[in-house]
């Protein structure tokens, strides 16, 4: 009694590795270089995102990696999935990422509280189970994989580019039409989700029909006058005056306006010229 | 690498593949003086310009006609003060004007200067290198450079930057899709993503005597790349993330000394490397407006390159100059309601002529498609909704005071007129006029 996945999984693991055969290929001096720079580069950004304590840190560590694995494609012969991983990663989904941070606020800590039952639990199990598959593949990759190398794509029938998509609308045809339906239901379930219905809401006006409807309700059309700031004084105090000199009551604020004048004695202080003025006292630096 | 991609390179890749090292470097240097020139001739003439546009003189103190400002400006922020706040986040903040500008002078690279020219006696092209998918090394670096203005805004810790760092991240994202797929259609009719197979595709003629350039061939595209070079690098009419009457100077508000003139700097190399790029992919690059003459040949390319590029720059100023800012809802209904879509269809539109001109289709072949376009097209027509006519016969309703007339105002008739002659009518009512007579 034996589930058939086990079943798969059994006769994967015994298969005998075939002799590996990698002459096809040879790696250059500048191709070695650069992975030894990229390679721990890859890492640190990976473990950094892991241990930064700041998540928008946290998404820049993980921007690191992602260069770097497109610029080890681009090495490897890959020249338009390094670009476009870094358009498509880089450019645009960890920028959504660090749109949503950034919108969340730089003080939101973590959460513990464990809102799922049995969250770790289901959390250890998946870990293990992608460790797993993760060692069974580059096992297999590192024993068993012919390396056949890109020079054949990449010199013949269109090159890189052609070959890619000649693959991708061919061969691959369903599995990509699959991928751009599920980027629709995202893409809807978002809008859907986000919506704001305007049901029962009257449509919303047009910016000409605004104007309009401000113009005909009477109101003033014009900005309401700043107060008198710099014109006497440097006080939010001071009124505008009306061509007449009246104050102009709609400059008046509000709050000042309701404030208890002994609070602001200084201000009226020095609106009337009867406070403290420098005088000749002041060039000796001392009262006497 | 080059000995694999042999059979695919084009003719400028093949001569760039054996520069020596020095050559490459002095490249180098040679593009970054370019860029750092042209930014400080940028500044310049952009204040000259917009301030002829206002009847006003602009800077004309520092050097001859005022041409050195720019540089004494520079060298003066240079001294300034540095200032971070509190609440920045080090490094961060320290980080973000580096990222800008990085990916402003590499994109540069790929931009085909000249075409095949001899410089110290080495045959070489006046670019950088040549990729073959160069197209999309500027719309990388573009995307990277998004990462300098929005991290900027948040490392600040301020609201301003914060706000504009969230408007410039939506507006480049959605401006980006539109220039991509502006750039669609040109790669589908040179067959090749390398700047400069592009550039060679457009060396010939159409009808003889008009220049082969894209900009008159995929007229749509052109103008769709157009709207959102200037979308993608942050200016007026688009300048909603630094919008000064709304955001203080919006994400760079921070900013002092030297990293805000990194940021200047980038803002304007920016502008250079799109308007390059426009060069390169619609105005046929290093390409003179005519073919098959001396002044097509070598170092000349420099010219061209550099007038076509400058007047997409003065385009830049024009617009500066003359439109105000948009709002920020209408600017991105522009973005993916009409640029999106019309470039979606223009696309489909050159993949059929596309499909048609390479399958050799007969003329009642294609007659039958251009029906079935017909056909799309007026459908698609006759199931639009009409547009509501609204009525404008109506006198509007005042509430304000002015005295207008009431809506249900019967205009009276008019008084009769006489009946009688003046000669016919009786004396003593005339007594008053002819009163004086009599005496």
């Amino acid at each position: 009694m034996s589930l058939p996945a086990v079943d798969v999984l059994s006769q994967f693991l015994a298969q005998q590795p075939e002799p590996v055969q990698r002459v096809v290929d040879t790696v250059t001096t500048g191709e070695a270089i650069a992975f030894w720079v990229l390679g721990p580069l890859a890492l640190a950004g990976a473990l950094g995102m892991l241990f930064a304590r700041n998540a928008v840190h946290s998404a820049l560590w993980l921007v690191v990696t992602m260069l770097s694995l497109g610029v080890l494609y681009m090495i490897q012969q890959a020249p338009f999935l390094g670009f476009v991983q870094i358009i498509v990663y880089t450019g645009a989904i960890m920028m959504l990422f660090l749109f949503v941070l950034m919108m969340v606020g730089r003080d939101s800590s973590d959460s513990v509280v464990e809102v799922i039952r049995g969250q770790r639990l289901a959390a250890a199990l998946l870990g293990i189970g992608f460790a797993v598959l993760m060692v069974g593949s580059v096992g297999r990759a590192l024993t068993s994989v012919q390396s056949k190398g890109l020079a054949e794509a990449n010199t013949t029938n269109g090159g890189n580019v052609g070959n890619i998509g000649t693959k991708l609308f061919t061969d691959y045809l369903f599995a990509f039409e699959l991928t751009s339906a599920l980027l629709i239901t995202a893409a809807l379930g978002a809008m859907i989700l986000a919506f704001v219905g305007r049901d029962g809401k009257p449509a919303r006006k047009t910016q000409k029909e605004l104007v309009e409807e401000r113009f005909q309700e009477g109101k003033r059309v014009g900005s309401i006058p700043g107060p008198g700031v710099f014109a006497t004084a440097n006080s939010v105090a001071t009124p505008a005056l009306l061509p007449d000199g009246s104050v102009s009551e709609e400059s008046l604020f509000e709050v000042i306006e309701a404030t208890d004048s002994s609070t602001l004695s200084d201000d009226l202080a020095e609106v009337a010229g009867t406070g403290h003025q420098p005088d000749s006292h002041a060039l000796k630096g001392s009262e006497s | 690498m080059t000995k694999n991609f042999a059979a695919e390179i084009g003719d400028t890749a093949k001569l760039l593949a054996d520069d020596p090292i020095w050559l490459v470097l002095i490249k180098v240097v040679g593009i970054f003086a370019f860029l750092v020139v042209m930014t400080l001739f940028m500044i310049n003439w952009e204040r000259k310009v917009v301030a002829r546009m206002q009847h006003r003189p602009g800077p004309n103190r520092v050097g001859p006609n005022g041409w050195l400002q720019s540089l004494a400006d520079g060298l003066k922020l240079a001294f300034k003060e540095d200032i971070r706040p509190v609440l920045a986040d080090k490094w961060v903040f320290f980080l973000a004007p580096v990222i800008s500008c990085i990916p402003a002078f590499l994109a540069f690279s790929v931009i085909p200067l000249a075409g095949e020219v001899n410089m110290f006696g080495q045959q070489t092209a006046l670019q950088l290198v040549d990729l073959p998918v160069g197209v999309l090394v500027v719309l990388a670096c573009s995307s990277i450079g998004v990462y300098g203005i929005v991290l900027s805004g948040w490392a600040s810790g301020s609201p301003y930057p914060l706000l504009g760092a969230l408007r410039s991240a939506a507006q480049v994202i959605s401006y980006e899709i539109a220039m991509g797929l502006s750039i669609v259609a040109v790669i589908m009719f040179t067959g090749s993503m390398s700047t400069g197979d592009i550039v060679g595709a457009q060396a010939s003629t159409v009808l003889g005597f008009a220049p082969g350039w894209f900009g008159l061939l995929l007229f749509p595209s052109f103008a769709i790349y157009v709207v959102s070079m200037v979308g993608e690098t942050n200016r007026a009419p688009f300048d909603l993330p630094e919008a000064e009457s709304e955001l203080v100077g919006g994400f760079h508000t921070e900013y002092s000394s030297l990293k805000f003139a990194l940021f200047f700097l980038a803002e304007y190399v920016n502008m250079v490397t799109v308007s390059a790029l426009a060069t390169t992919l619609f105005l046929g690059g290093y390409h003179a407006p005519w073919s098959g003459d001396f002044l097509n040949t070598g170092w000349w390319g420099l010219l061209w390159f550099i007038i076509k590029t400058l007047a997409f720059l003065f385009l830049f100023i024009w617009l500066r100059g003359t439109l105000p800012r948009l709002r920020y809802d209408q600017f991105m209904k522009l973005g993916w309601k009409v640029l999106v879509p019309t470039s979606l269809v223009w696309i489909m539109a050159v993949a059929v002529i596309r499909t048609g001109a390479i399958q050799q289709l007969s003329t009642a072949q294609r007659l039958i498609a251009l029906g079935v376009v017909v056909g799309l097209v007026l459908l698609v027509s006759f199931l639009l909704p009409d547009k509501k006519v609204q009525d404008t016969k109506g006198v509007p309703l005042a509430g304000s005071g002015f005295p207008v007339p009431p809506l249900d105002l019967a205009v009276p008739k008019s008084a009769p007129k006489r009946k009688v002659k003046v000669a016919n009518i009786p004396k003593d009512t005339a007594a008053v006029t002819t009163g004086k007579e009599a005496e």
